[in-house]
C-alpha cells in the first residue's frame, strides 16, 4: 500500500476515535466549545487530507459531517440527540469506508447521498422541524453500537439506489439503475466473484454481505479481521520517551559506577554479569535514543506526489531529487519542519521554476530540477532547497517591500542584493504576483521562518537570477540536547551553549593575543577590533582564580569569544573543559528569576551543573560598568535618561584623559613610526594602500619619530584620518555629564568620566584638519543644502552639527522642540531636511505636525535620532543611533539625491 | 482521635517534624552544585537519581548560623511540590513518631516571626519540643511575607 494512504489511515484511525469519545462528551456538554472545536478540527482535518490523496466519497462524508458541525459551532443549530446520532453516523460511515480502503487501498463503489442528504437536511434545520429522516431511533440505536458491516446495510435500506417497491431486490442493479435483463449479473456481484477469489478474501464474510447488500460493498467485511496493519506503531507521549531517557542516563551512571568499584578487583564473580549489564546498558540507551530520531525521509515521503501535482496545476516539467533521505533527526524537530519544508517545495515549483516555454527560450533544459539535500554539519542538520529557477527579481522585490511597507525606500535604496533577496522572510511580504492555488496566499515565508526559528534554527537564501535559488535551513539535531562548552570558573562549573560562542583565545604576554590592561576595564585586540572583556566571576558575583583580574602575571587569560544578537564581547573564564552534549533541564520557578541561567543540566560524571544563558550574560555585560559607578549615577538622577555611550579614553600632550565616542573610531592601530612620511609639508603614512594624513590630537608636533604611535583611525565618506595620541588609556561606557565647551579647537568640552575632568575631542574638527592639510580629497559638497538640527543635549549638539557642517551641510540648530516649531511656522524658511533627537518622546509628533504643515517642506526627508541603536521608527521615519555617523550621513545624502531626482 | 505520623528531624539543637506523607525520600546529599547569585537559602542544585533537585538550606531559611564540622555530614528530606523535586538540607533526621494532632499547640506568640512562618504549632514531648514544620512555606524562599523577618 501507497506509504501515504497508510499514514492516512493510521492517523485518520486515531482522529476518528477521538472523535467518538469526544461526540459523546459533546452531547452529554452541548454548550462545551473546546470540545466541538476539536470534534470540527479532526473532521476538517480528514476532509482536507482526504481531498489531498483523491478520495471523492470519503471527502463528501466528512465535508457534509463537516457542515452540520459548523451550525452547531456557529450556534445556528441547537445541539440534539438526533443531531448528534447523525453526526456519529457521518462518522460511522467513514470508518466503513476507511476499513475498505484498508483492505483494497481504493474507495468502495457506489455513493453515500442518502446520508449526506441527511446531514445537508439537518444542517439546514430539517432535524429541528421534525422533519425526521428516515433515520428513527431504532437504527440511531444501530449507528452507534453496531459495527461497520451491519450499519452498511443500514446505508443501504435508505439509499437511494435500492429497488423501487415491488422490484426483485436480487434483480436490481444500483449502478446500471434498472432491473437486470435475464441472464445479466450485476456489477456488484462480479465485483463480488472476483474479490473472493482473492485469497486474503475472508469467504465468509462477502456472501453474507452480498445477500443483502447488493451495490456498495463487499466491501468492509473482509478488512475487518484484517485491521491489525494499522498498528504497526503505537504514539507515545515524549514525556515518556523523556522519562526513560532520564532513566536511562542514570542506570548508565550506576554502571559506571559499578564497574568502576569492580575494575580494582582482579578476580571478581561480578566481572560477568556486570559485562552484561553494561552491553545491555548501552543497547537500551541506544534505543531509547533512536525511539526520538527518525530519518528526514519520512518528512518529505509527501513532497514528490506534492511537486506532481503541482507541476499539473501549473503545467511545468518539474523534477524533484532528493539526498540524504537518512539523514536522522529528533522527531519532534522533524514534526515542526514538515510544514515549512511543504511550503518551501511548493514556493519553489510556483515561483522558482519557469515554464517549460520560458525555460527553453533561456536555453534551459524544458523539465526543471528541485533539489532536496539534507545532511550533518557541526552539530545541526543543513536542509537545502535548490531549484534551477529564475532566481529572484530583485528590483521587484525591493519594488513590493516598498509596496508593502517592510522598508521605506531609502532604506530598500541602500541594500545590496542579498539583503533586499532576504526581505521575502518579512513579514507581510508575499512575492506572487498573482496568487496561486499552490501559495501565494500570504502566509508566506515568514511564517517558514518563524517556524524555523522557533526550533532554535536560521535560514538564509543564496540566488542567482537566471540561475536558480538555494535556500538554507540549519535546525538543531534535537531540541533537547544542545552542543555546550563546559567552562570552569574558581570551584564551580557552568555550560554554555555553542550557539552564541564564536572562538577560544588563548591570550599572553608572548602571543599575538594580548589583554590590555588599563585602568578598570580591559579589552583584547583581536584582529584590529577591540573586544570588551568581562569576567565570567564578576557576572556571577563569585571568586574566581584571579580576582577580578582578567589575567595572571603572564597574561595568560581564556577568552570565550562570545557573539549574542549584535553584540561582541570576550568572556574571560578560568578554564575550558571540553564540549559536551547536555540534555537541558528546566530550572525551578525559584531559580528562573535569575537571567543568566537557562536551565541546568546533568553531566556525564553525575553532577549537575547550570546552564548559562547567552542572553542574560550579554545584558549583564552591558551593565557591569554602571555597578562600579551606580552611586555617581544615582546623584545625576535626572541626567540618566539613557545618556549612556561608550568613549574611548586616551592621553594626548598632558596627563589628563582625553575621551571621544568609541562608534566614531574606526579602528585603533599601533602603526611604526619610522614608516610615517611627510608629503606636502604634513605627516603621512601609507595604510592600506591610501596615503592617511596624520595628525596629533595635541598639535602635529607631537608626532612620535620612533617606535611604535597609537593612532585613532577615523573615516568619513572617502575621507580616512589618523589621530595619533600619546597612549591609549580605557573605554568606559557612562553618562556624559558634558560641561561647558571651551573655545579650543578641537575640543568640544570637557566631562567627568571616572572621576576625572576629561576632555572630549571634536572628530569633526580633526576630519576638517584632515582634509585641509590634505587637500587631494575633495569632498562632495552638498551646495549648501539646510538643515534642521533639532537636539536638546548639549553634547550631541556640539557632536552632530560640526558633523554635518563638515559633510557641506548649512545646520541650523533647535535647541528645543518648541523652538523647531517656531522655526518651521516661518514659511520662508526652507530646509532640506529635518534630523529630530526623539529619545525625548513627547515632542515627536508634534514636530511631526509642524513639518507637515510647513508647505515647503511638505517632501522633505526626516528622521529620528535615538541614543540607542536599535530605536524603532516614529512619526519621524526611520531612527538612526546618533553614534552611527555613516549612517545619518548616508541615509541624509540618499534621501537628498532621491528627492532632488523627483524634483 | 485522629494522630499523625512525623518524621522528625535536627536542625541545629531543635528538633522539628513533618507528616510522613509530605516526605518523599530521605537522602544523603552529595556533590551540591552552588547556584551563584542565587537567594542564600538555595544551598543549590544536585542530582538524585536522574532529576535535578533544589536544595534548601534550611539552617540559612531559619537564620541559623552555618554548620559546624564535617560539610559532608548532612541529610536532606526530599519532597516533591508542584511536580518539582526539592531537597530540604537539615542536619540528622531522628524517629518516625505518631502523635496526636490535639496535642498541638499554637506557636508561642514570641517566636521569631522567620520560624513562626514555616511552624504549623508545637507538639510537647517528653524530653524536648517538637516544632510541626509547614513545608509549603520553608519551601517558599523569596516570598514576600517573610521579609518581616527584618
Amino acid at each position: 500500500m501507497d506509504d501515504l494512504l497508510s499514514e492516512f489511515l493510521t492517523e485518520t484511525s486515531e482522529s476518528l476515535d477521538t472523535i467518538d469519545t469526544e461526540l459523546v462528551r459533546f452531547e452529554s456538554q452541548p454548550n462545551d466549545k473546546d470540545t466541538l472545536n476539536n470534534i470540527f478540527r479532526l473532521v476538517h482535518t480528514i476532509k482536507g487530507t482526504c481531498g489531498f490523496l483523491g478520495l471523492p466519497r470519503l471527502e463528501a462524508v466528512a465535508h457534509a459531517g463537516e457542515t452540520l458541525l459548523g451550525k452547531f459551532r456557529d450556534g445556528a443549530l441547537p445541539v440534539t440527540p438526533k443531531a448528534v446520532t447523525l453526526v456519529l453516523e457521518s462518522i460511522d460511515q467513514i470508518k466503513a469506508l476507511l476499513t475498505h480502503l484498508e483492505g483494497y487501498a481504493a474507495e468502495p463503489d457506489g455513493n453515500d447521498e442518502e446520508l449526506i442528504a441527511r446531514l445537508v437536511d439537518a444542517a439546514n434545520g430539517g432535524l429541528a422541524e421534525g422533519a425526521d429522516a428516515p433515520a428513527n431511533d431504532a437504527e440511531e440505536v444501530v449507528a452507534e453500537t453496531t459495527d461497520s458491516v451491519e450499519h452498511d446495510d443500514d446505508d443501504d435500506e435508505e439509499d437511494p439506489n435500492a429497488p423501487p417497491p415491488g422490484v426483485d431486490p436480487d434483480k436490481w442493479d444500483a449502478q446500471l439503475g434498472r432491473e437486470l435483463r435475464p441472464g445479466e449479473v450485476s456489477l456488484a456481484d462480479l465485483e463480488a466473484a472476483f474479490n473472493a477469489v482473492e485469497p486474503e478474501v475472508d469467504m465468509g464474510a462477502a456472501p453474507k454481505v452480498e445477500e443483502k447488500a447488493p451495490a456498495p460493498a463487499a466491501a468492509a467485511a473482509p478488512a475487518v479481521e484484517r485491521a491489525a496493519p494499522i498498528n504497526q506503531t503505537i504514539r507515545v507521549g515524549v514525556d515518556v520517551l523523556e522519562d526513560l531517557m532520564t532513566m536511562v542516563s542514570e542506570l548508565v551512571l550506576t554502571r559506571n559506577q559499578l564497574m568502576q568499584m569492580v575494575r580494582g578487583l582482579d578476580d571478581s564473580e561480578f566481572k560477568a554479569p556486570l559485562q552484561r549489564l553494561s552491553a545491555i546498558t548501552a543497547e537500551l540507551q541506544e534505543g531509547v535514543m533512536k525511539t526520538r530520531m527518525q530519518p528526514i525521509g519520512t518528512a518529505w515521503k509527501k513532497l514528490p506526489r506534492i511537486v506532481r501535482d503541482a507541476c499539473q496545476d501549473l503545467n511545468k516539467k518539474i523534477d524533484l531529487v532528493l539526498d540524504g533521505e537518512s539523514t536522522e533527526l529528533d522527531r519532534q524537530v522533524l514534526e515542526l519542519i514538515k510544514d515549512p519544508l511543504t511550503h518551501m517545495i511548493r514556493n519553489s515549483c510556483d515561483h522558482g521554476v519557469e515554464t517549460p516555454e520560458a525555460r527553453k527560450s533561456n536555453g534551459k533544459p524544458e523539465t526543471g530540477t528541485i533539489h532536496l539535500r539534507a545532511y550533518h554539519e557541526g552539530g545541526h542538520i543543513i536542509i537545502e532547497v535548490a531549484d534551477d529557477g529564475a532566481g529572484l527579481n530583485t528590483e521587484r522585490i525591493r519594488q513590493k517591500a516598498i509596496e508593502k511597507e517592510v522598508v521605506d525606500s531609502m532604506e530598500a535604496a541602500s541594500m545590496t542584493d542579498s539583503q533586499v533577496h532576504r526581505l521575502i522572510f518579512a513579514p507581510g511580504f508575499s512575492t506572487a504576483a498573482k496568487v496561486t492555488n499552490i501559495s501565494g496566499r500570504g502566509v508566506g515565508m515568514d511564517v517558514v521562518k518563524t517556524n524555523i526559528e522557533l526550533i532554535g534554527g536560521a535560514i538564509d537564501l543564496r540566488a542567482q537570477e537566471g540561475e536558480g535559488t538555494t535556500f538554507l535551513i540549519k535546525i538543531p539535531l534535537t531540541l533537547a540536547i544542545i552542543s555546550a562548552l563546559i567552562v570552569g570558573v574558581g570551584e564551580e562549573r557552568f555550560a554554555l551553549p555553542q550557539l552564541s560562542v564564536v572562538e577560544l583565545v588563548r591570550t599572553g604576554n608572548e602571543r599575538d593575543q594580548r589583554v590590555e590592561r588599563i585602568s578598570n576595564t580591559q579589552v583584547l585586540r583581536l584582529r584590529d577590533r577591540l573586544l570588551p572583556l568581562v569576567t565570567l566571576n564578576q557576572i556571577l558575583g563569585v571568586d574566581g582564580n584571579h580576582g577580578n583580574d582578567i589575567v595572571d602575571e603572564s597574561g595568560n587569560a581564556f577568552v570565550v569569544v562570545m557573539q549574542v544578537g549584535d553584540t561582541r564581547f570576550g568572556l574571560v573564564v578560568d578554564e575550558v573543559f571540553d564540549t559536551e552534549e547536555i540534555v537541558v533541564k528546566p530550572l525551578t520557578n525559584m531559580l528562573t528569576g535569575l537571567r543568566q541561567y537557562s536551565g541546568a543540566t546533568i553531566l556525564g560524571d553525575g553532577s549537575v551543573i547550570m546552564i548559562l544563558d547567552p542572553n542574560g550574560v550579554a545584558k549583564e555585560v552591558s551593565s557591569i560598568e554602571g555597578v562600579t559607578q551606580a552611586a555617581e549615577a544615582e546623584e545625576e538622577a535626572e541626567n540618566v535618561r539613557d545618556d549612556k555611550m561608550s568613549l574611548l579614553l586616551f592621553r594626548a600632550g598632558g596627563d589628563e584623559p582625553m575621551a571621544c565616542p568609541l562608534s566614531l573610531v574606526t579602528r585603533l592601530e599601533d602603526l611604526d613610526a619610522e614608516t610615517f612620511e611627510r608629503s606636502q609639508g604634513h605627516q603621512v603614512v601609507q595604510y592600506r594602500g591610501k596615503l592617511m594624513p596624520l595628525v596629533h590630537a595635541a598639535g602635529s608636533h607631537m608626532i612620535k619619530t620612533e617606535g611604535k604611535q597609537p593612532i585613532l583611525v577615523f573615516n568619513q565618506g572617502e575621507t580616512v584620518i589618523g589621530v595619533a595620541v600619546d597612549e591609549i588609556l580605557d573605554i568606559v561606557h557612562d553618562s556624559v555629564n558634558y560641561e561647558m565647551s571651551e573655545l579650543t579647537p578641537g575640543v568640544l568640552g570637557a566631562a567627568v568620566l571616572k572621576g576625572k575632568t576629561t576632555q572630549i575631542i571634536d572628530v569633526a574638527h580633526f576630519l576638517n584638519e584632515g582634509q585641509r592639510d590634505w587637500a587631494t580629497t575633495a569632498t562632495t559638497k552638498q551646495d549648501e543644502r539646510r538643515i534642521l538640527l533639532v537636539e536638546t543635549h548639549p553634547f550631541f549638539q556640539n557632536m552632530l552639527s560640526p558633523l554635518l557642517k563638515a559633510a557641506g551641510y548649512d545646520v541650523t540648530l533647535a535647541p528645543t522642540e518648541d523652538k523647531a516649531i517656531e522655526l518651521l511656522k516661518e514659511d520662508e524658511v526652507a530646509f532640506d531636511a529635518v534630523l529630530a533627537d526623539i529619545d525625548a518622546g513627547q515632542g515627536v509628533s508634534r514636530l511631526a505636525e509642524a513639518i507637515d504643515a510647513n508647505s515647503q517642506l511638505m517632501q522633505a526627508p526626516r528622521f529620528g535620532l535615538s541614543n540607542r541603536d536599535d530605536a524603532q521608527p516614529t512619526e519621524l521615519g526611520m531612527s538612526i543611533p546618533k553614534a552611527d555617523r555613516h549612517a545619518l550621513l548616508m541615509a541624509l545624502d540618499s534621501a537628498l539625491k532621491a528627492r532632488g531626482d523627483a524634483a | 482521635m485522629s494522630s499523625t505520623e512525623y518524621v522528625t528531624f535536627q536542625i541545629g539543637t531543635q528538633t522539628f517534624g513533618t507528616s510522613v506523607l509530605e516526605v518523599h525520600d530521605v537522602f544523603r546529599p552529595t556533590k551540591v552544585t552552588k547556584v551563584p547569585l542565587s537567594k542564600p537559602d538555595i544551598a543549590g542544585v544536585l542530582n538524585l537519581r536522574g532529576r535535578i533537585v533544589t536544595a534548601i538550606d534550611a539552617r540559612a531559611r531559619l537564620g541559623l548560623p552555618p554548620r559546624e564540622g564535617d560539610p559532608d555530614d548532612i541529610m536532606a528530606i526530599g519532597i516533591e511540590q508542584n511536580g518539582e523535586s526539592f531537597g530540604l538540607i537539615i542536619d540528622s533526621v531522628g524517629e518516625v513518631v505518631r502523635l496526636e494532632e490535639n496535642d498541638m499547640e499554637q506557636n508561642p506568640v514570641n517566636l521569631d516571626p522567620i520560624w513562626a512562618s514555616v511552624s504549623k504549632g508545637v507538639h510537647r514531648m517528653d524530653d524536648k519540643l517538637l516544632i510541626v514544620m509547614d513545608i509549603g512555606r520553608i519551601l517558599a524562599v523569596g516570598e514576600p511575607d517573610e521579609g518581616l523577618a527584618a
